[in-house]
């Protein structure tokens, strides 16, 4: 990043724009897509502005975790595919790769979105696994909340395929029932620059910034994960104002889910 | 029962629905889309770009490179573990044989040009439905190509010559089978992947292969045009 660059950026903040035009808080075009591919038992595509992500729910009968032996299993996990960008490269998943995983993860689960205790078919033996595979198809900045939005969409989508008396899953064979989720966990990255804070940024932005902190919540009060990241410490003031920003924002996206 | 009908309804030489699109990944230098029946493709380019490690340089050409991927949630059944598998770096490497023949790389000496293909979406014929796209991919990308490469798969269930065949028709278990992946050079119709598993003689290979040759002049059609809609040509004609 020079440095040229972030004192620009910055500078146009200060007149109260950012260099593509949008406000401060202001989100580029959001696009939910649901059942974008067949063999998945949900799926969901979400646009924002450039940024492509696609995310693929699967589901199989398997035994139980030892310490949680009524509870079904959830595994996320993100591939930022080198198709994606130039700045990813084949093997295995990058760190920042699975910090989207992790984060996404968590907001699910500390938020208990989805009741595993009702995905248990036989204890300690048969549960039902929900594995989420995040993939990105065009990195254009804020893969966080893209990542995020496309996970409770795909899982909204997500039907029970059909499933014989000794427990054999007939994949081609999709039934109405829907997974037990109760909630949507929406996450709104909000990032610091200079003395600003932005929301949806692109990577010159998220490459000139100082700071960011990943709010996961259900309501402007309730907030299930977090995460800070960046080079540059954070205030309590500042984390605040990052919360407020990211429950209000969390709001619009929410809306892009019905 | 022998084998009278095909079980989506085609006739015997006809393809599923062919769709394509290119410029659909904007990070890339090229790319595109291709979906045939219930496979899907996309495929970017990225390059000619510095190649590491150094050893792998070749000072007179640039070098192609393929990455063939089916993502975790593309297959009908259970979820595919990512990391890769002997499978995917077979057709990898296939794939990027197949593509060699028709490009130019003299220009980018010690460089190598990337193409990444990944499947959200399967149902048999993935390898040429990647190939299809990457074509496409590269020619998007602007890189020196003396043709397209156009691909499908053909075969053979019972006394049937089949294109494009679907999975239900490679898992056929009531008789002979023959599944053969092929790409070819849509001007000289040279072919420039072949695979067979299954069982065949001499005389039906070869009627495959006209049938083949056939069904990737169509594919061919379908990747002008994409490029044509792309790029604007045409518009005014």
């Amino acid at each position: 990043m020079s440095n040229d660059l972030r004192t620009h950026i910055i500078e146009t903040l200060e007149k109260g724009a950012r260099l593509d035009g949008r406000k401060a808080d202001e989100y580029r075009n959001v696009e939910v897509t649901y059942s974008v591919t067949k063999n998945a038992e949900g799926s969901a595509k979400v646009v924002i502005g450039d940024t492509e992500v696609i995310v693929g729910v699967k589901l199989a009968i398997e035994t139980p975790y030892p310490d949680t032996p009524d509870n079904g299993n959830l595994m996320v996990n993100a591939e930022l595919l080198p198709l994606s960008s130039p700045n990813f490269d084949p093997g295995p998943p990058s760190i920042q790769a699975i910090e989207i995983a992790r984060v996404v993860d968590r907001g699910i689960r500390e938020s208990k979105a989805i009741d595993t205790k009702k995905l248990c078919i036989k204890k300690a033996e048969k549960v039902w696994s929900v594995m989420i595979d995040i993939i990105s198809i065009n990195d254009d900045g804020n893969l966080f909340d893209a990542a995020s939005l496309a996970t409770i969409a795909a899982l909204k989508d997500t039907k029970f395929p059909k499933v014989s008396k000794d427990h054999e899953i007939d994949y081609k064979t999709k039934t109405k029932d829907s997974l037990p989720l109760s909630k949507e966990p929406i996450e709104v990255t909000v990032w610091k620059v200079g003395d600003h804070l932005i929301v949806d940024p692109t990577p010159d932005e998220e490459k000139g910034s100082d700071g960011r902190l990943t709010t996961a919540s259900l309501s402007d009060k309730e907030l299930c994960a977090m995460q800070k990241g960046g080079d540059f410490p954070l205030t309590s003031d500042e984390i605040g104002k990052m919360v407020d920003l990211a429950t209000k924002k969390a709001q619009d996206l929410r809306s892009k889910l019905s | 029962m022998p084998f009278k009908k095909r079980p989506d309804g085609r006739s015997f030489e006809e393809l599923r629905k062919v769709e394509a699109k290119v410029g659909v990944i904007k990070n890339a230098k090229g790319s595109a889309w291709f979906k045939i029946g219930d496979t899907e493709a996309y495929a970017a380019v990225y390059g000619p770009r510095n190649l590491f490690p150094k050893f792998m340089q070749n000072p007179k050409k640039g070098i192609l490179r393929a990455h063939y991927n089916m993502l975790p949630f593309s297959g009908s059944g259970d979820r595919i573990r990512p990391g890769g598998n002997r499978r995917a770096k077979e057709i990898s490497f296939v794939t990027q044989k197949a593509l060699e023949p028709v490009l130019d790389l003299t220009k980018f000496p010690n460089a190598v040009v990337d193409v990444f293909i990944e499947l959200p979406q399967t149902d048999a014929g993935s390898r040429c439905a990647g190939i299809t796209a990457a074509a496409m991919a590269l020619a998007d990308a602007g890189i020196v190509m003396k043709d397209l490469i156009s691909s499908v798969a053909v075969g053979r269930v019972e006394d049937k010559v089949l294109a494009d065949l679907c999975y239900d028709e490679e898992a056929y278990e009531d008789g002979p089978v023959a599944d053969i992946p092929l790409a070819m050079l849509p001007s000289t119709e040279e072919i420039t992947l072949l695979q067979m598993d299954g069982e065949i003689d001499k005389d039906m290979l070869l009627k495959s292969l006209e049938v083949g040759k056939k069904a990737m002049h169509e594919i061919h059609k379908v990747q002008v045009q994409a490029l044509k809609e792309k790029f604007g040509v045409g518009k005014n004609e």
